[in-house]
């Protein structure tokens, strides 16, 4: 079969002149940008090279971990940032889906709802959940309450965003079957598109308490309590080996979580 | 009992689907439309109970034009008219009892729909259907677990749960396998005959349609071009629906 006639062959590109020259503008837009970034943020050579020294006295002064400071100064602080991060993912949950359903144009076909919806669900989201804290922190005090807010408000961006895609993606047959049997906008949502999204919600409601049990570790730093507090105070005085204990901690909390998600979902999904 | 009257439905302006449709069914039997694909036999069937909204024309459905009806009052048409779909369009993670009762919703406020407190006649009548379709052992099945056919017949049950006065099927048996296509059409006629409600079906299946329709309408190119029985059904008018003879065995 090598007998093809030099005549017979035909060209083949994949791409246009055009595109190729677009591609290789995009490569050079790329490359552009990585130099120019780097100039910008002012890297001094001389803090890289001393580094690893660095490295190396932190963990030298954060050896032997302080286990001892665990249950008098870690324990209670621990539990309140757990808490901080379940009651927060149900309120977001509590807030999210609604304006998930709202945002979602085939579930709820007027416009405006969805705009407004869309408005909140990206609003939400924008404000990183340390500004939130630092905005309840205001109004609230410092303490958990505005910590638990804090997280609650800016899941509501993430959890209705997630929840309104799968809700936008339901197969739209059982929708149309219950249309033709007369089912109002209301029953649509709770017979045809709540059993489809139904595992989708799960697997964001943990995905996001995940999420917000790192969430909650951190925000003690703006006076939002939980173990980011405790975290924040030894920082400041110095008791590095109290530091490592509290990192450890959270370290170990963070990967049980990863592992309770990961068997829940495998379960349920 | 149903008559339209000059329907047209164009999705896109100027590029009409249907073009003049005029039929009146009568309140008993089965009419079957067949026709080549992409010739507007479902946009037809969906124009009836306005899942898809006509372009122009009247739909008039026990004695009211309904073809620019919305809301309640729409609903309350929609649940007077059962519907059967190729791809059953059952809930999947519902079982088959919520499935039925999803036909009673137009019925059921979705408050008690919420609270799944539907009416305990409901709840027989779906029992009553399950025996019907063959289905006793099925009630706390989910969809998703059940065959084509079973589907299919989960399918006709919700659609009689509404009580409805008509019967639309669209393209019922076009997922399944000959045999259960047969089973499949003589429960769905058997069922309309026993509760005394015309059926419109439309199908690819000709010998199918001849079988068990007592109506034939044959649309090509978003007309009716043949009305009348299976039996005036010869070559020739297959011709003129489909077009070309070489598929003429």
């Amino acid at each position: 079969m090598s007998a093809v006639h030099p005549a017979t062959l035909r060209e083949w590109h994949r791409f246009t002149p055009a595109e190729r020259l677009a591609r290789y503008a995009v490569y050079f837009f790329l490359v552009a940008a990585v130099v120019i970034s780097a100039e910008s943020i002012e890297i001094i050579p001389e803090f890289l090279y001393d580094a690893p020294e660095q490295f190396a006295d932190m963990f030298h002064r954060m050896w032997p971990v302080a286990w001892g400071f665990y249950p008098e100064g870690v324990h209670e602080v621990l539990i309140e940032t757990l808490d901080i991060a379940a009651l927060s993912t149900v309120f977001g949950l509590l807030m999210g889906i609604p304006v998930g359903f709202l945002a979602a144009r085939n579930a709820v076909p007027v416009p405006f709802l969805n705009y407004l919806a869309r408005f909140i669900l990206v609003s939400t989201r924008s404000v990183s959940t340390l500004l939130w804290a630092l905005f309840f922190v205001a109004v609230f005090g410092p303490g958990a309450l505005a910590g638990t807010c804090a997280i609650a408000f800016h899941s509501i961006g993430f959890i209705g965003k997630l929840f309104s895609e799968a809700v936008e993606d339901a197969n739209k047959g059982p929708i149309e079957a219950l249309t033709a049997a007369g089912a109002s906008p209301m029953s649509l949502i709770l017979y045809g598109y709540w059993p489809q999204v139904k595992p989708t919600f799960w697997a964001i409601a943990l995905f996001r308490w995940d999420i917000n049990v790192r969430e909650s570790a951190v925000l003690g730093f703006v006076g939002a309590g939980g173990i980011g507090m405790a975290l924040d105070t030894a920082i400041n005085l110095f008791q590095w080996d109290r530091v490592a204990t509290i990192l450890v901690t959270v370290f170990v909390v963070v990967i049980i979580a990863e592992v309770v998600v990961t068997q829940i979902r495998k379960r349920i999904i | 009992m149903l008559i339209i009257r000059n329907l047209s439905k164009s999705y896109v302006a100027g590029t009409p689907v249907l073009k003049d449709i005029s039929i009146e069914i009568a309140p008993r039997g089965v009419t079957a439309i067949i026709g080549p694909s992409g010739t507007g036999k479902s946009t037809l069937v969906r124009c009836i109970n306005l899942l898809v909204e006509p372009t122009a024309g009247e739909i008039v459905f026990e004695g009211r034009d309904i073809a620019h009806l919305r809301g309640q009052p729409l609903r309350e048409v929609r649940r007077k008219m059962g519907m059967v779909f190729q791809e059953y369009n059952l809930v999947e993670r519902l079982t088959v009892m919520e499935n039925l009762l999803t036909g009673r919703l137009g019925y059921t406020s979705a408050w008690d729909s919420f609270r799944r407190r539907f009416d305990p006649a409901d709840i027989e009548h779906a029992f009553r259907l399950l025996d019907h379709v063959g289905l006793a052992s099925f009630a706390n099945t989910r969809a998703d677990r059940l065959s084509g056919g079973q589907r299919q017949r989960v399918g006709i049950a919700r659609a009689l749960m509404q009580k409805p006065a008509l019967l639309l099927a669209d393209e019922p048996t076009s997922s399944l396998d000959p045999k259960t296509s047969v089973e499949i059409m003589q429960l769905m006629c058997g069922l309309a005959e026993e509760n005394q409600i015309p059926v419109m079906i439309n199908m690819h299946d000709v010998e199918l349609a001849k079988r068990f329709a007592n109506r034939i309408l044959g649309m090509s190119g978003g007309r009716i071009v043949y009305d009348g029985p299976p039996e005036g059904l010869d070559e020739n008018m297959l011709k003129t629906i489909y077009g070309g003879e070489g598929w003429l065995a």
